[in-house]
């Protein structure tokens, strides 16, 4: 206990000192956090995906459009058990900054095959009723403070015009990283009215989602539903919905390896402050651990004196880190939520922060450890007479 | 007259400068008997310290023996030299060397945390030795709260508490004004005297020189007089 208490002393024996470390790893610990929670945010569609469902898209691009037409054909696959088409709608809701994602779907299908967005059953029903209905998140109708009821316009950039809607279903996740963000409206509101304006843009979606019934046979579905469209005039790509989503997250791996490379290089700069930190106390202390030498201490015990306290030093850190980062992070999510709907701390990232700090908290302490108990009593005492 | 509980044997001591060897001591051989209060005296640099180190196994002779308690010390290695000191060797620095962030009590019971007494034998250990020196009353005490004389009698209860055959004592009155100087004298007298521990002390001061019963003077290596 007296080892403990001697530990303990030592870390106050220069507050400042000792707090701007503590400071240092503290902030390290939030930016750590941070990062390890914004990359898992990015990879949250993927992870939410189903592996019951499978998404068609064009062969050549997401951005070319599959005629509707391909739907009928799909269903006809042998292991397909339900196929509804999305389309990315891409209208602003009074200013661009409100932005939030938005789809027009096949409002039959849809949402049966996304059971994870539960919708009352009356409100799903009024959904299929009308043909300018949408359903929206949770968060969403909560960001916008939106009722059941409510007018809705938005003004559409892929398909001109205004678009009124009136929100009719406000849907749960059913899942605690199920998306909650996201606006449903009907493709055939939108196709109605492609029909009238511009023809040639009407009878086409974004995609289609295809439910199987056996998850094992998703390649071999994949290719018999590829296969079905070779050589026409809008060849598919099938894949896995979590394939599909990871295509997205892709596009953004330079973003995501630079936030990882960034984290690292994080806890490289603080392994160096403590370390510092933890040299400057070895060197004023040569001549105590001298003396506790001279008392019958042995290396093992400068051991632990020095390690203890770079490893209580490294845990003050890490804990007034997590501290700090809860509210950090709840404002964060606040700030990103059109971004990253899904946006929780994972124990996963809390165990990796409080791992490096204790890491950096023992890599420190090597190099003086290694000198106070390698320094020759006599040296330390410097009192060769 | 008692056998020797330290002898040393031609023992020789050079130290090294980049690649000037420099001689400390040359060819010392003494013995001083068990219950013995012993001063060596000498000026600085004429190696009297070294000895003090060589006898406390926290230095190792060039050549030689050291032999203390009838061990060969200067034959152990580095570990099995720290378990001897704690069980043999009490330690008196000139400068206290106290650990500032421990009172002291907490500094006195320092030595007993490497034994396997538990708390409570630590305590009335650690009591017990304040009480010879006099400090029962500041155990609470830090380093900073304490004069030089009172730091020095702490530094005297840390070496005495694990009861050591040989208390080594390096300029105990180096740093203290006279009052003090004589106060911490009459304590390493009676410890001698009445818990018969051999004090083999280093000194400048002649007087504190006169209070040992046996003195030797070094000069630039070696003993003059014995």
């Amino acid at each position: 206990m007296r080892v403990v208490k001697l530990i303990a002393y030592n870390t106050r024996r220069h507050p400042l000192r000792t707090t701007l470390t503590v400071l240092g790893l503290a902030v390290t610990v939030v930016a750590f956090s941070v990062i390890r929670t914004t990359i898992d945010a990015w990879y949250a569609g993927a992870d939410a995906a189903s592996p019951n469902r499978l998404v068609t898209r064009h062969a050549v691009s997401f951005t070319f459009l599959l005629p509707m037409s391909h739907q009928s054909k799909i269903e006809s696959v042998d292991g397909v058990t339900g196929v509804a088409a999305g389309t990315w709608f891409g209208g602003t809701y009074i200013e661009p900054k409100n932005f939030f994602p938005q789809f027009a779907v096949d409002h039959e299908e849809y949402m049966r095959i996304y059971p994870e967005f539960v919708v009352p059953p009356e409100q799903m029903e009024a959904f299929r009723r009308e043909r300018n209905a949408v359903l929206v998140g949770r968060r969403l109708a909560d960001r916008f403070m939106w009722k059941l009821g409510d007018a809705v316009r938005l003004t559409g950039t892929v398909f001109p015009g205004d678009w009124d809607c009136v929100i009719r279903g406000i849907y749960i996740g059913a899942k605690e990283d199920t998306d909650e963000t996201l606006w449903f409206m009907r493709w055939d509101y939108i196709d109605e009215r492609l029909r009238q304006e511009s023809p040639g843009r009407a009878g086409w979606v974004g995609w289609f989602v295809v439910e199987i019934d056996d998850p094992s046979q998703a390649a071999a579905i994949s290719e018999r539903i590829d296969a079905f469209f070779d050589n026409s005039r809008a060849e598919t790509k099938t894949e896995t919905e979590e394939a599909f989503n990871l295509g997205f997250v892709e596009m953004g791996s330079s973003i995501v390896l630079g936030l990882q490379i960034v984290s690292v290089m994080v806890i490289g700069v603080i392994l160096l402050v403590l370390g510092n930190t933890m040299a400057m106390t070895a060197r004023e202390r040569v001549s105590e651990y001298a003396v506790l030498k001279t008392l019958g201490f042995r290396p093992i015990h400068l051991i632990g004196l020095i390690f203890g306290e770079s490893l209580f030093i490294a845990a003050l850190g890490a804990v007034a880190g997590l501290l700090v980062s809860v509210p950090a992070l709840v404002l964060i999510r606040i700030q990103l939520e059109a971004f990253f709907p899904v946006f929780s701390v994972r124990v996963l990232t809390v165990m990796l922060a409080v791992g490096a700090s204790m890491l950096v908290g023992l890599l420190a302490a090597i190099v003086p450890t290694v000198k106070a108990v390698r320094t020759r009593i006599v040296d330390g005492l410097r009192t060769i007479d | 007259m008692a056998a020797a509980i330290v002898e040393l044997k031609s023992v020789f001591k050079s130290y090294w400068r980049d690649r000037l060897e420099i001689p400390v001591l040359q060819d010392i051989s003494f013995e001083i008997p068990a219950g013995a209060f012993y001063a060596l005296m000498g000026p600085s640099g004429s190696g009297k310290t070294t000895i003090l180190n060589l006898l406390a196994g926290i230095d190792r002779p060039t050549s030689g023996q050291v032999i203390v308690g009838g061990e060969e010390i200067s034959s152990l290695t580095e570990s099995e030299l720290a378990r001897w000191r704690s069980a043999h060797i009490g330690f008196v620095f000139q400068f206290y060397n106290l650990m500032p962030v421990l009172n002291a009590f907490e500094n006195v019971e320092l030595p007993l945390l490497l034994t396997k007494l538990n708390r409570k034998e630590r305590r009335r250990h650690v009591e017990t030795a304040l009480s010879i020196v006099g400090l029962a009353d500041r155990m609470d005490h830090y380093p900073n709260q304490l004069s030089g004389g009172q730091e020095q009698r702490v530094a005297i209860a840390r070496a005495l508490v694990t009861d050591p055959d040989i208390i080594l004592a390096d300029e105990p009155t180096g740093d203290l004004d006279k009052q003090s100087a004589e106060d911490v004298m009459s304590l390493l007298e009676q410890l001698n005297h009445d818990f018969q521990k051999t004090i083999i002390m280093v000194t400048h001061d002649p007087r504190a020189a006169e209070r040992a019963n046996i003195r030797s003077t070094l000069d630039k290596g070696e003993l003059i007089k014995a």
